[in-house]
């Protein structure tokens, strides 16, 4: 099929990112979803519920009283076979914290979004992306959308790749609070004739399922021994690593049937000539491409590499970007306390000892930053890289000042 | 009702494979095997944290012959409702049952089990109920009975047993049953008709605990037997509407057929420290509990 005539079935709409969510889980006819409420995380299954009211999906809603219980209903659905999804934000995924474990090394494919927002106290509903992050060592696969288009679309091949023989892991999707949930973007969606061809029925059986009569199987008891438990780890990790080439094959077959390709884990803007790179993820890339479109006005030769996917953790895409570089700074709306931005942290570990390396801490609590005040900050970070020779700052505090 | 000859039947039949990691004289094995009787060994267990995540031994092997799904903690009702919508839309009618104690159901899962509760989920909750958290060594849990010594009450537990049966009864599901261990023909008939319902169907299973119960290892179903016999266990059954008291009960709705109470807990080393007028306060909660359930009993008729 060509891109044309896959692209000619597709329909334009205008939607939020939460709905755009709600969208991609009714094309991939999901059996079980289960949510607790949590803005700006709701609209996805307020909308799911509408759509199960109307008859457009047909799947069992379960309104459950925490968000541990949502994920572990949504875990037993999945492992009685069921293609399952859950959504949440900020507190709510705090809540989940053990299911989220228990799920991953259960090796059961499923889907959340996670809609990012600050941590209190205090109590504050804005973006942030610490709390996506601080998920990042539970065995979940990590994406971070940038704009609409990418949420549905990351979260519609998300049950392609968590399904996947090679890879069994559990998928989160990132989408920034408000900044995508709730902006309306127009984006294009495939036919559900489209989705279905592409996208068939969850297989019960892999890798297992717990139903009555079935096979007396057991998952989870004690390993005989711990060096078990290490080779399970040991697999988790091989599976992470099979992720990376199916996400890349997923986003392949799925740029064939919608004319839209990504990176797939990473996609570097204006990095071709790049002599510095920024780093960034999520819905703020957008705001740093502008400022890099008026720093190569400027004369400065700098790019934007962009991570979409943290788990499995790029590391190959990045040291083939930043190779040759002058300088990489790095962009965290994220702050792991007493280290500094994670993405900094997780990064300055492939930057070699003669290049210059900044990681910025903005945007916490959600407070925003215009592409002028990134502009302002890539360029004295180079300015001061070719007056002075490699800095090392791992940590930079970008606070505006306050009034009133 | 169950007849003796169809449990001959049974006689050889393991449902639960030997070799397990259980302590002598271990209450539920022979909780966990009524119920397999009761359903044919043809169920689901969703099992949390507990002495039943160890029982069966070790990955990769399991001495459990059914399909079992080990969670964590708090997790089993809502792990199991997301099981049983799964499977039934596949058209699996087949039972969804948590095998849970007393700690994951009272205490640290007693919000999932209220949730999955109120949704009237197609599930077989199975309470096992050991009167403390005794997989971790003997701490009390919220239906640890008045006075018990445990690791963390050394002097005697301040608090009253909480009476989950009740609790589960007004959130309105179809089935709610109190049973004992030593009682199986009860027991079994209890699951059985609790699977003739649709809906979250709740029993509240007595399994006094050798180890933790300081008390002989052969003393396991005398001592099930005697808290039925001294009234101190009252074997009830809510069905649809209506509440019963069920025949092993019965003759005890009559205070002087009731075995003395210190029969009871004299054979437990965890009421040693009992002094005579605790045993009094004792028999006063027992009479009000009997008071409360043929009230509640004559209020569903």
């Amino acid at each position: 099929m060509t891109g044309q005539i896959s692209l000619a079935k597709q329909v334009k709409k205008v939607l939020v990112g939460d709905h755009a969510v709600a969208e991609a889980v009714k094309l991939a006819r999901v059996n079980v979803i289960s949510a607790y409420p949590i803005t700006p995380q709701t609209l996805i299954v307020e909308r799911i519920s509408e759509m199960i009211e109307r008859g457009e999906l047909k799947a069992d809603y379960i309104r459950v009283e925490s968000e541990f219980a949502a994920l572990a209903t949504v875990y037993g659905a999945a492992a009685g076979g069921a293609r399952a999804f859950t959504a949440t934000s900020s507190h709510g995924l705090f809540y989940m914290y053990e299911m989220l474990w228990w799920a991953a090394a259960s090796r059961v494919p499923l889907v959340m979004a996670v809609v990012t927002r600050v941590l209190g106290p205090p109590w504050n509903i804005h973006d942030e992306h610490t709390d996506l992050l601080a998920i990042r060592d539970s065995g979940w696969i990590i994406g971070m959308a940038q704009n609409v288009q990418e949420a549905f679309d990351m979260t519609l091949t998300a049950f392609k790749i968590s399904e996947d023989e090679k890879v069994l892991l559990p998928v989160a999707i990132g989408l920034d609070g408000f900044i995508l949930s709730h902006t309306a973007e127009p984006l294009d969606i495939p036919s559900q004739e489209d989705v279905d061809s592409w996208l068939p029925p969850r297989n019960p059986r892999i890798p297992y399922t717990i139903e009555p009569g079935g096979e007396p199987i057991t998952m989870g008891n004690l390993p005989k021994n711990d060096v078990y438990h290490a080779l399970l780890k040991k697999y988790m990790d091989e599976s992470m690593e099979n992720a990376k080439k199916v996400i890349a094959e997923v986003y392949d077959e799925y740029g064939k049937l919608t004319g839209r390709n990504y990176g797939p884990l990473t996609e570097c803007y204006r990095c071709s000539d790049a002599r510095y790179i920024a780093v960034s993820m999520g819905a703020w890339s957008g705001d740093i491409m502008g400022a890099i479109e008026r720093l190569r006005d400027e004369g400065y030769p700098v790019g934007l590499l962009r991570i979409r996917y943290l788990r499995p953790f790029p590391e190959e895409d990045i040291t083939a970007w930043i190779n040759g570089a002058k300088g990489v700074i790095v962009f965290d709306r994220d702050y792991s306390a007493g280290l500094g931005g994670v993405l900094a942290s997780e990064i300055s570990g492939f930057i070699p000892s003669n290049v210059s390396f900044e990681g910025v801490l903005a945007g916490l609590g959600g407070f925003d930053v215009s592409p002028d005040e990134f502009r302002g900050i890539i360029k004295e970070f180079i300015d001061k890289t070719e007056r002075e020779g490699p800095i090392k700052i791992r940590k930079y505090w970008y606070i505006p000042k306050v009034e009133g | 009702m169950v007849t003796m000859t169809e449990l001959h039947k049974y006689g050889t039949r393991k449902f639960i494979m030997p070799g397990t990691a259980a302590c002598p004289g271990c209450p539920l094995q022979v909780g966990m095997r009524q119920l397999a009787m009761a359903l044919d060994g043809k169920f689901v267990m969703v099992i949390p944290a507990g002495c039943s995540s160890i029982i069966p031994g070790t990955a990769p092997y399991t001495a459990y012959t059914v399909p079992v799904l080990h969670v964590p903690f708090a997790s089993s009702p809502a792990v199991a409702s997301g099981i049983v919508r799964a499977v039934r839309q596949r058209g699996n009618e087949g039972p969804v049952v948590v095998w849970a104690g007393d700690g994951a159901t009272a205490d640290i899962g007693f919000a999932t089990l209220s949730g999955a509760a109120y949704r009237n989920e197609d599930i077989l909750y199975i309470m096992a109920d050991n009167e403390a958290y005794m997989n971790t060594g003997i701490q009390a849990s919220g239906t640890t009975p008045w006075m018990a010594w445990t690791t963390t009450s050394p002097r005697g537990k301040t608090e009253d047993k909480k009476d989950v049966a009740l609790i589960m009864l007004m959130h309105k599901v179809p089935y709610v049953a109190t049973a004992s261990i030593a009682y199986p023909m009860d027991f079994i008939d209890k699951v059985r008709r609790a699977m003739q319902v649709k809906g979250f169907r709740f029993i509240h299973l007595h399994a006094p605990c050798p180890p933790g119960w300081k008390m002989d290892d052969a003393y396991t179903i005398r001592a099930a037997r005697l808290a039925v016999e001294t009234g101190a266990w009252i074997l009830w059954e809510y069905n649809q509407g209506k509440l019963t008291i069920s025949p092993p009960s019965i003759p005890f709705k009559d205070r002087a057929r009731r075995k003395p109470l210190e029969e009871y807990l004299k054979i437990q080393g965890r009421f040693a420290h009992l002094k005579p007028e605790d045993i009094k306060l004792m028999e006063e909660k027992i009479d009000r509990q009997w008071d409360l359930i043929l009230k509640l009993a004559e209020i569903y008729k």
